[in-house]
């Protein structure tokens, strides 16, 4: 067994040059190919006993966090629509404010003591999964005069194998950020559209949040004789 | 069409849990299965030599048996610290099944995500010394010249360092997977 190779079109440039900081950051020599292994198509087996669920970040400690809630809802499938069970999502945002809450992040917005940040959800058999926010806020960073990063959520995906693993991020529509940004603006057109979650009213839910919905596909399977026998 | 990767940023501590660089941990998963324990250390720098001190790494290994997942978690994550560095607990892997029926020699799976890299840059540890690295099927791929970059040395007994270069001089090899 084997994945499927990353198809071209679909992942961003290692070397990005409105993006500063991957100048000096990116491999000059082109990365050596590999057949997978055992080590490739294997991957660490994760459980929400060992690895327990959060769920809701519009809450900490049984308080509720400044700013707009939303539910942020979706399925993980792979290249050929298979549902992707058992899948660990590791979720992390900025505030309502535009802020972590981590000392390495010096912007000056207010930090919300009932808003950790981070959350962990595993898909279901059918490959779904929900979690409960806070709509993040837009921040600014230091790549190029007035630069801000549009409104985002960071997605951490770990599939059935170790070639699946995939990190993201999740943007909101209509944000005009979208335009400027480097990082989304970097995925090449047709693909970047795909990280821009939908609203969703069938997500939403009455009298309590906003729903939007924000669907994950990894890399596929590549067929074998011995998967596909005659 | 498969979801693009975007970069993990300089804000991926939230989350960061230190607890998960040592995969001997007690109560962890691992607590009490029987091995040679060993330390992987490194620095990771960039093209400039500077070092990254906002990078995580990942690794996946299989257990001193040479099997993934039956009887060892593999999977640590530790965050590089002010200097680069990251620094792993864990046992030495065994052989591990290669393609068709040839045997790859232990070695440790190391996955780097940072600001600055729009995906994630693949690698493998291995260790001196070790016979079986001149038979590996994945090592033999791998220009002579540069396979160095892959090879831990023992810096004392049971601690094993590798540095990853990002760019330039002694660029370490990634691996395409």
């Amino acid at each position: 067994m084997s994945f499927r190779p990353i198809p071209p079109g679909v992942f961003p440039p290692m070397d990005l040059p409105s993006y500063g900081s991957t100048h000096k950051r990116h491999p000059d020599q082109a990365p050596v190919r590999i057949p997978h292994t055992l080590t490739e198509t294997s991957a660490p087996r994760f459980t929400s006993s060992a690895y327990p669920e959060h769920l809701d970040m519009s809450r900490h400690n049984g308080r509720e966090a400044m700013g707009e809630r939303i539910i942020i809802a979706g399925r993980v499938t792979d290249e050929d629509g298979r549902p992707q069970p058992g899948v660990m999502l590791e979720v992390w945002q900025a505030n309502a404010a535009g802020r972590y809450q981590l000392d390495r992040d010096q912007h000056d917005a207010p930090l919300d003591p009932n808003f950790s940040g981070q959350a962990r959800v595993f898909t279901d058999a059918d490959g779904n999964w929900s979690i409960t926010t806070i709509r993040p806020g837009a921040y600014p960073w230091r790549n190029h005069h007035n630069a801000w990063r549009p409104v985002h959520v960071h997605f951490g995906l770990h599939g059935a194998g170790f070639a699946q693993r995939l990190v993201t991020q999740m943007y909101f529509p209509g944000d005009p950020l979208l335009a400027l940004d480097p990082i989304y603006q970097g995925v090449p057109e047709g693909a970047r559209e795909r990280l821009v979650a939908k609203f969703d009213l069938d997500v939403t839910r009455p009298e309590y949040a906003l729903g939007y919905r924000f669907d994950m596909v990894l890399r596929g399977r590549l067929a074998t004789p011995m998967e596909n026998p005659a | 069409m498969i979801t693009a990767s975007q970069t993990s940023g300089p804000f991926w501590h939230l989350i960061d849990f230190p607890e998960w660089a040592d995969l001997l941990r007690a109560g962890g998963p691992n607590d009490g299965v029987a091995g040679s324990r060993i330390t992987l250390t490194g620095t990771v720098t960039d093209g400039d030599g500077a070092v990254c001190p906002d990078a995580m790494i990942e690794i996946w290994q299989a257990g001193p048996d040479g099997a993934y997942e039956a009887g060892f978690h593999g999977f640590g994550r530790c965050a590089t610290d002010a200097q680069g560095r990251f620094r792993f607990a864990t046992l030495k892997p065994g052989p591990v099944p290669g393609p068709g029926n040839s045997l790859q020699a232990p070695h440790i799976t190391l996955a780097i995500f940072a600001r600055g890299l729009m995906h994630h840059l693949t690698t493998r540890a291995y260790f001196a010394g070790e016979a079986l690295n001149e038979t590996d099927p994945i090592l033999a791929l791998v220009p002579e010249g540069r396979r160095g970059t892959l090879i831990a040395r023992e810096a004392s007994p049971g601690h094993w360092n590798l540095d990853i270069r990002l760019q330039g001089d002694h660029e370490t090899v990634f691996l395409d997977i």
